[in-house]
């Protein structure tokens, strides 16, 4: 179980973080977030104006055994910022506040100068790569 | 079911020296928040510092206790 190379899952979620450079794995989708958490967080994205992959841990539980597993990280939002974890939304809410959040994301220029693949606020759908 | 209390005593145990501010966020005994102060922490990313808490109850986040909303802060050594 603990081998990426025999860990579709868990590779899909490894490929998804190196791919974007902005990634937050939440339940439910930006536009319809299924938990108060993930909605901060979401918010706190939007307020600024950044642009992020978002992946719904919600359709297999598994996703959320192996991004934990990945992560390191017990619980749900996750928020990646090119390819390391910042936090939840406690972590995310209190960078925001302290202006750290905006530091971090603008630093590198992060929202122009990368192209994702996919557009603001669609999802990244990690079940359907594995089949 | 967890309470407040016994996730105070819980944090303090397993990081000597810290203190922590444990409040039941909802009512329900599944929504923590807790504010912890410990030296421990001096020097780690907030990530660190969170990981050090959450690693105390291992599976119970996301379990019987759903949200452990944490604030973390180093200690200064007096």
């Amino acid at each position: 179980m603990s081998d990426q190379q025999d860990n579709p899952i868990r590779q899909a979620i490894a490929d998804a973080i190196a791919e974007n450079d902005v990634i937050l794995f939440m339940k439910g989708s930006p536009e319809a977030p299924a938990c108060g958490f993930s909605a901060r967080t979401v918010g706190v994205l939007q307020a600024l104006d950044t642009r992020f992959a978002a992946v719904d841990i919600l359709p297999d539980p598994r996703i959320r055994q192996e991004l934990s597993a990945l992560s390191q990280w017990p619980t749900v939002p996750q928020l990646f910022v090119r390819g390391e974890l910042v936090g939840g939304c406690d972590i995310v809410t209190e960078m925001f506040e302290t202006g750290e959040l905006a530091e971090l994301l603008g630093a590198q220029d992060v929202a122009l100068a990368s192209e994702p693949a996919v557009a603001d606020g669609s999802l990244v759908q990690i079940e359907n790569r594995l089949s | 079911m967890p309470d407040a209390a016994s996730i105070k005593a819980r944090i303090e145990a397993g990081i000597p020296g810290s203190s922590a501010k444990v409040d039941d966020w909802t009512g329900g005994g599944d929504h923590f928040r807790a504010v912890v102060v410990a030296e421990a922490f001096s020097g780690l990313s907030r990530i660190q510092q969170h990981r050090m808490v959450y690693e105390i109850f291992g599976d119970e986040i996301g379990g019987p206790i759903h949200a452990l909303s944490l604030t973390t802060q180093p200690a200064r050594s007096s």
